[in-house]
């Protein structure tokens, strides 16, 4: 008998909730703002793109408390069993001194309307705490998910540059104390099966990864949530009942990222964040595409097991995954199966995972020595969009010069992420050259028929498809300026 | 009588860098929004149910599985309204609260559920089963006019000299069109309005509205009640730039409806993308135009065309199209001129104000021509302008008879230049393309000229309201609404500066139609200009009821009695503020006075198309250098330096927060924001998902941003200070001809590109795409 606890337990503040009833349904901003009355955190969009919702959640992985920013408008109260909620209401008590990161906004001027700075404050709070003075770069990174209608941000840069002249990091009571929130999480963590509601509304979350495998084989067609920065927006702009609910944040072994001599296996629960480090190390080529994925907040919370079940045609990590030979590893109670990730995706919201079913892992190969590879994303605003088009590139060079191998993967030409099977068959033998080149490219006529939608047209998309091609012949033979230099900003004049 | 040392000055006085009187509250949280008021018990949530159709009749509506769906108390439509079904701004009775019969945009509001959360309302509200036959409908402007619709207001012409002799004598005539996007405000905190029944037939609103009085009115036309019976209140907006400026009406009048039927508060609230889809933007426009001009670029004669698309109902479109036109000329002179607006009807949603009001579309109207003219002779674009500055003999009248009387551009422009180090930086530009096969680069340095007055002469009034208090604390109110620009701070400032006191003495209230009645739109830049004026002249009232009670105490002149800072000279002596308050109180002197404003010398007859619309101009330039990734259509700004005018700034914190932010905007608009309807007349970019305005990551890699310090208004302002809200925004235009010169250089610089607004990386790539076959047709031609 499977021990359970029905109640949801976390810090919010300094203050232990303990909730019996919690709708599947339920999000951290309406918590917060309408049962709580905690209204410094706004609702901009309820879609986890404006950031005017950020609050703070820590949570433990194995032992180590980590603060990260998220968007409450699309966080289920359900999945923050265990965690610490930290909103801006924490930072300054009333009639007491601002916080430094407060401080240094109204010095500023970096706030206008008002109605987005707190999600600021806490966006920027989470970056001071990690990383006290950082560069231009790393500010605008962290506030990629942030949007300011009135400042034009030069203000909030100030801002950002100024916090760490106005306070120590030590002093802040999120850093010194932070060993006895660690302590008091862990205790929340009693490694029970959590349950609550009924029929019908059920959320449940499983102990372990062998408790999942159990629950999901109980409840086939329940709604596996990981990071919620999809599913939320089932709930918060399709009205969707999702119930049975399946959280997975209390299973570690899928957040734990594997190493062996010939790739990289990637539980389907890490985040995009708690990834980086390890992909960007070993797949440097990654780095930029992983650093335009949503904002701050979604790579948070976003998994890549997430990007990759929900099988959207436009999620950001399966055309380069496939262009690196990646495969996926599903299970059901106690059988496994892999198959390559291009498999995987069956048809436009069809993907090959059956009920009762889990993506549990993603393992990546290493590309090989005479392998080049790069990924290419294109979007309507260079941060925080949907592609229009991404296109990944990995092309096997002989040593004759000639191509012995490509696996070259789109996404958004077409119902799922594709490969362009019909260019990579005209490459496949050629003397790696621009003549090569050129005649593969009408291949892609074969392999796509994009759409035309708000994002591109069918023409923009089948012309940078092909130019995304010259580009990366262009860069495998050295060329300089191919691409807009995206580096550090040089300087925000003083005001 | 105490003798004090004095001190030198206030604090937050005019001219300081005062920071924003909510700052703190805004970076706690504190800072309290519509949303944020506590909620009365029994507090109900409204939510609209809207069209599904661009243009169709509605045959019938079952609201069976919206009534049982839990949580719902009622429902609304057009039937449980008293007064009239209407918020036409404009009073043209095409603007219904619900509609009723047909539906004439996607996203148009049929009905209200009332419920007892918003959540129970909202998924109510989408169960209800509406029956349609479509009619044909048109979303385009282009289209609109082949289909005959109709303008839903008269159309303005300008027109001046002889445009016939102009175009016959000009050496070189060019003709081109360009289309102009729209543009969705995207304020952070979307409509909300919270009404709480009174007494009898009283109702108040809290609704989050750039014009108080206007939400008063239609919301008692909409009750079929007195105005007197209606107090609005607003104390600041999450954001706002032109979007709260009418289309908050609807929400005020649909939460006061439910208010008054069932005698509970109600608050509505639209998620984000039903805000974005049922409330108006800025008008797209398609600009035809004729330009005549000789050798060197001079302009002889234009004549332009500007098509609106104004949505289904009037509501802002004839101001906003009539001030497109006033924006034609910019800062050039056009010796013949004809413009004229077509406002015209669309099954879209009803544009309204945005930043700019029309402006700007008119202004990057008149910007593409001399763009033309310079690629026509294949010139640096800065050379032609500078060659049509408005100035010298007989070169100062604009196509609407106004004399421009105050030009600074050409010193603007001048130090600009310097700054910017432009023309250097021009060579480099062109040397790095000579040498760049894939990443192109382009410069561009832009004027702005900006009329300053609402072009409607009765709305360039104000009130104010000024109370001392007897311990000598200071409450200001006036009809100006705070939505994030500042004017609370300015307008305190104003006052403090007034009685020479520290800022600190002074608290400015929740703007109120029950404090300052009949005030207009906190709109086309004059909040502070007749806000500030209005409570300076309140301030002057007691002040002057001050002084004479002082002298006559004192047995001084009138003359020997000044305010000085947080004290009062009475001829040798000082005496503290408070201290002279409640001596005043004692003898029963009035400390209390409402302070009034009207604009002096404009007038504009719009059926000749004459007059002095505008009291004054405010000028700004900017230069924007690009990349462009001829590949893919991608840019990136790599630097923009701009110099502002603001006249004598009343606080340069504040107003270099605006042209910061003004200028963002204006590049948002101009490249990654795109409004995009599908087939069926459904805006699919209605969310910040699909709808992308600037982020941090986008400001240019080096911002140098400056006001004209120098600057003085010649006109007496407030302070001799000058507007800022709008005139900043055009400044974003140097970026739009920045990409437009990256994307010439693949063809020499010699055709122009045309590229259409937003410029999104796709216009870009497809208009290189353009560039590269028109040049390689030219050289198969040689």
């Amino acid at each position: 008998m499977t021990d359970i606890r029905d109640t949801i337990r976390f810090l919010l503040n300094d203050r232990l909730v303990e909730l019996a009833d919690v709708s599947s349904v339920q999000t951290l901003l309406d918590f917060l703002r309408i049962d709580r009355n905690l209204r410094g955190a706004k609702e901009g969009c309820a879609e986890g793109d404006c950031g005017a919702c950020t609050v703070l959640v820590g949570r433990l992985l194995d032992g180590r408390l980590k603060y990260e920013s998220v968007n409450a408008c699309i966080r289920f109260v359900a999945s923050l069993d265990g965690c610490h909620v930290v909103t801006v209401e924490a930072l300054a008590q009333p009639n007491g001194p601002l916080h430094p990161v407060q401080q240094a906004m109204v010095d500023t001027h970096a706030s206008q309307c008002g109605f987005c700075t707190p999600g600021f404050v806490m966006s920027l709070y989470g970056l001071w705490m990690e990383n006290p003075k950082p560069s231009v770069h790393e500010i605008e990174k962290a506030l990629q998910g942030n949007l300011c209608r009135c400042t034009g941000y030069a203000a909030i840069i100030r801002a950002a540059e100024a916090i760490s002249s106005i306070g120590e990091v030590g002093n802040d009571p999120l850093v010194s104390e932070r060993g006895k929130i660690a302590r008091e999480l862990a205790a929340l963590r009693d490694g029970r099966r959590v349950e609550i509601g009924d029929e019908g509304e059920r959320v449940v979350l499983p102990a372990s990864l062998d408790d999942f495998a159990e629950v999901l084989e109980a409840n086939p067609k329940a709604t596996i949530v990981a990071g919620s920065t999809d599913v939320g927006l089932w709930v918060t702009k399709f009205m969707r009942d999702i119930a049975p609910v399946v959280h997975l944040s209390h299973l570690d072994e899928l957040r734990r990222i594997f190493l062996d001599p010939g790739g990289i296996t990637l539980g389907a629960g890490v985040s995009y964040t708690e990834a980086y480090t390890e992909t960007v190390r070993h797949f440097p080529q990654l780095s930029e595409l992983w650093d335009r994925i949503g904002g701050a907040q979604v790579r948070n919370m976003g998994t890549v097991g997430g990007n990759i079940a929900n099988g959207s045609p436009i999620g950001d990590t399966p055309p380069a995954l496939i262009a690196l030979g990646a495969t996926v590893t599903l299970r059901k109670g106690r059988s496994r199966r892999t198959l390559p990730l291009e498999a995987f995706f069956i048809d436009y919201g069809k993907q090959d995972r059956q009920p009762g079913e889990f993506v549990e892992s993603i393992r990546v190969p290493f590309p090989g020595k005479q392998d080049r590879f790069a990924v290419y994303k294109i979007s309507k605003r260079f941060d925080e969009d949907i592609s229009s088009v991404c296109g990944a590139f990995r092309v096997t060079i002989g040593g004759d010069g000639r191509v012995a191998d490509s696996v070259i993967a789109f996404g958004g030409m077409a119902g799922t992420p594709k490969r362009a099977a019909t260019v990579e068959a005209a490459l496949k033998g050629a003397a790696w050259s621009d003549t090569a080149i050129e005649t593969a490219i009408s291949a892609f006529e074969r392999d796509f028929r994009p759409l035309t939608d708000w994002r591109a047209s069918a023409d923009y998309r089948m012309l940078v498809a092909k130019n995304l091609l010259r580009r990366f012949y262009l860069e495998t033979q050295g060329a300089s300026n191919v691409r807009i230099d995206r580096g550090v900003a040089v300087a925000v004049q003083e005001a | 009588m105490n003798v004090m040392q004095p001190i030198d000055h206030i604090r937050g006085g005019v001219h300081e860098r005062e920071r924003h009187e909510s700052g703190h509250k805004h970076v706690t949280g504190t800072a309290e929004y519509i949303d944020d008021i506590p909620e009365p018990a029994g507090t109900l949530h409204g939510y609209l149910g809207l069209s599904e159709r661009a243009h169709a009749e509605i045959l019938s509506i079952d609201f069976g599985a919206v009534s049982a769906s839990p949580g719902v108390v009622g429902i609304l439509t057009a039937d449980d309204i008293p007064g009239e079904n209407d918020v036409s701004p404009a009073h043209k009775h095409d603007d219904p609260v619900f509609a009723t019969g047909k539906v004439e945009f996607h996203g148009q509001p049929i009905f209200a559920v009332i419920a007892t959360t918003r959540d129970a309302a909202r998924r109510a509200a989408a169960k209800a089963k509406v029956e349609y036959r479509d009619l044909p409908h048109v979303t385009d402007v282009l289209e609109a006019e082949a289909a005959n619709y109709p303008l839903v207001v008269d159309p303005l012409k300008l027109e001046r000299g002889d445009i016939e002799a102009g175009f016959t004598k000009a050496k070189h005539v060019v003709e081109g069109e360009m289309r102009i996007g729209g543009q969705d405000h995207f304020y952070l905190e979307g409509h909300i309005s919270f009404a709480l029944p009174g007494e009898d037939d009283e109702v108040t609103v809290f609704a989050s509205t750039q014009h108080p009085s206007e939400t008063q009115h239609m919301v008692a036309q909409v009750l079929g009640v007195a105005s007197n019976a209606v107090t609005v209140n607003v104390r600041r907006m999450g954001g706002a730039f032109g979007g709260k400026e009418t289309q908050a009406n609807l929400f005020a009048a649909v939460a006061a409806l439910a208010a008054r039927k069932y005698r509970r508060a109600v608050k509505l609230r639209p998620d984000r993308d039903d805000d974005m889809i049922a409330t108006g933007k800025r008008h797209d426009f398609h600009v035809g135009y004729k330009i005549g001009f000789d050798d060197d670029g001079r302009i002889e004669a234009v004549d332009a065309v500007f098509a609106a698309r104004c949505g289904f109902s009037a509501d802002l479109s004839g101001p906003v199209t009539d001030r497109a036109l006033f924006h034609a000329d910019n800062c050039y002179f056009y010796p013949n001129a004809r413009l004229r607006s077509r406002p015209l009807k669309t099954n879209t949603v009803s544009n309204t104000a945005f930043r700019g009001f029309g402006g700007p579309q008119g202004m990057v109207g008149g910007e593409r021509m001399i763009e033309d003219i310079a690629y026509a002779l294949g010139k640096d674009p800065l050379d032609i302008r500078k060659l049509n500055f408005y100035g010298g003999e007989g070169r100062n009248l604009t196509p609407y008879h106004q004399t421009v009387e105050d030009n600074i551009i050409g010193r603007i422009i001048e130090e600009l230049e310097a700054s910017s180090d432009y023309a250097a930086r021009r060579q480099a530009v062109l040397a790095f393309n000579r040498g760049s096969q894939v990443i192109k680069r382009g410069i561009a340095l832009t004027p702005v000229k900006f009329g300053i007055s609402f072009t409607k002469t009765e709305y360039n009034q104000a009130g104010a309201l000024v109370h001392v208090y007897t311990d000598g604390s200071i409450q200001l109110n006036h009809g100006g609404t705070e939505m994030g620009q500042g004017l609370y701070t300015k307008v305190a400032q104003v006052v403090a500066d007034e009685f020479q006191v520290d800022i600190d003495r002074i608290k400015v209230t929740a703007t109120s139609t029950g404090k300052v009645p009949n005030t207009s739109a906190t709109a086309a830049s004059s909040g502070s200009d007749l806000n500030g004026m209005a409570a300076a002249n309140a301030a002057q009232q007691i002040k002057g009821r001050l002084i004479q009670f002082a002298a006559e105490r004192y047995g001084v002149s009138e003359a020997d009695v000044a305010f000085e800072p947080n004290t009062v000279r009475i001829g040798a002596e000082r005496l503290p503020f408070a201290e002279l308050i409640k001596s005043a109180y004692a003898v029963r002197i009035q400390l209390s006075a409402a302070g009034f404003y009207k604009t002096p010398k404009i007038h504009w007859d719009r059926a000749e198309g004459r007059g002095r619309p505008f009291y004054y101009y405010a000028y700004g330039a900017s230069c924007s250098e690009v990349s462009v990734d001829t590949l893919t259509g991608e840019y990136r700004v790599e630097r923009t330096d701009i110099i502002h005018d603001v006249g004598r700034s009343l606080n340069p914190a504040l107003d270099l927060g605006q042209v910061e932010g003004a200028f963002i905007q204006g590049m948002g608009w101009l490249t990654t924001e795109e409004l995009w309807w599908d087939a069926k007349g459904r805006l699919r970019t209605h969310a910040p998902s699909t709808y992308k305005i600037p982020l941090a990551s986008d400001r240019p890699r080096v911002f140098n941003v400056r006001l004209a310090d120098w600057s003085v208004n010649r006109e007496e302002t407030i302070r001799r200070s000058k507007a800022v809200g709008e005139p900043p925004f055009m400044l974003g235009i140097s970026v739009l001809e920045a990409i437009s010169m990256a994307a010439a250089s693949v063809a020499g610089y010699r055709i122009p590109p045309r590229i259409d607004a937003p410029a999104t990386p796709e216009r870009v790539l497809m208009a290189i795409e353009r560039m590269r076959a028109a040049a390689s047709r030219a050289d198969g031609d040689k």
